[in-house]
């Protein structure tokens, strides 16, 4: 009885998250702050759920299962969103107009200087 | 290396109780006790053998919880912006010099930096002397006080980690 309900609120919870991270969708103003607000809601999301299942079947396989899947997604969820990220500022995706873009300008003198080198050669 | 050993006999010590004490519920969490208590007590037994790796392994885990705490404030924080009409956001892109010099201490760094709350790792530079990070909260432009907050937290925890003299 008592395991159902916790399982419950930490499911409920955790589908929350996820639903105002895709809310904040819609709201924030550009590709960056999107992408760092859905990483971080949706691994907490995933957090909460799986550890709700893990309450509900209370088995030691289970707990097993789900470290494993936990250790993966820690590692691949920030990856994933420095990948796209990346791809983003080179590109040239735009930024914000409230953003501070002043330390940004040696990155882009770096890249320019790389895209020169491969072309002479 | 202590801290793997120390996990695999845990895993193996906890499998023997149970086949050799059928009283014990093959459920879950009685599992997981378990688990914890011979870490503790296996944890609690290389201090004997070697006090630097005792401390080393209490870093770790004193790590591992201020990661959880910061995934929670941010995505607590992510909510809190969604779920009020106005805004604070005042974004900036930061250029931090690193002192981190392999690659399993950058990469460690960028990846705990994308889950704290306002930030996303976004690329380090050439000559891996800067890592690039995208900051939501600037409080009035003061981008150095973001920098050492950063700088003393995780990296000063991450390098502590990864560089000790005499590691076993």
């Amino acid at each position: 009885m008592i395991n159902d309900l916790f399982s419950a609120a930490f499911m409920l919870a955790g589908s929350l998250f996820m639903l105002i991270a895709s809310m904040g969708m819609v709201k924030f103003p550009d590709f960056y702050i999107r992408n760092s607000a859905s990483t971080k809601a949706v691994v907490l999301g995933v957090l909460l759920i799986l550890l709700g299942v893990g309450i509900h079947y209370n088995d030691t396989m289970i707990f097993v299962e789900i470290f494993a899947i936990l250790l993966f997604i820690f590692l691949i969820a920030p990856l994933a969103a420095h990948i796209v990220s990346r791809a983003a500022v080179i590109t040239e995706v735009g930024f914000w107009e409230k953003t501070d873009l002043k330390e940004l300008e040696g990155y882009k003198k770096e890249q320019d200087k790389e895209a020169k080198v491969t072309k002479v050669e | 290396m202590v801290i793997l050993i120390n996990l695999f006999v845990a895993v193996l010590m906890t499998w023997f109780t149970q086949t050799i004490y059928p009283g014990i519920p093959n459920s879950g969490f009685a599992t997981l006790l378990l688990f914890a208590g011979w870490n503790a007590l296996l944890w609690l037994l290389t201090y004997f053998l070697s006090e630097h790796s005792f401390h080393r392994s209490r870093q770790i885990g004193s790590l591992v919880l201020f990661y959880l705490k910061e995934l929670l404030t941010a995505s607590l924080r992510v909510a809190y912006e969604v779920l009020t009409p106005q805004d604070h956001m005042q974004p900036a892109v930061i250029a931090i010099p690193l002192e981190a010099k392999t690659d399993f201490e950058i990469t460690l760094l960028a990846n705990f930096i994308t889950l704290t709350p306002g930030t996303l790792s976004i690329d380090v530079s050439k000559d891996r002397k800067i890592l690039y990070v995208h900051e939501v909260y600037v409080k009035a432009g003061d981008t150095e006080k973001v920098k050492r907050q950063i700088k003393e937290g995780f990296e000063k925890k991450i390098l502590k980690i990864t560089r000790n003299p005499n590691q076993i």
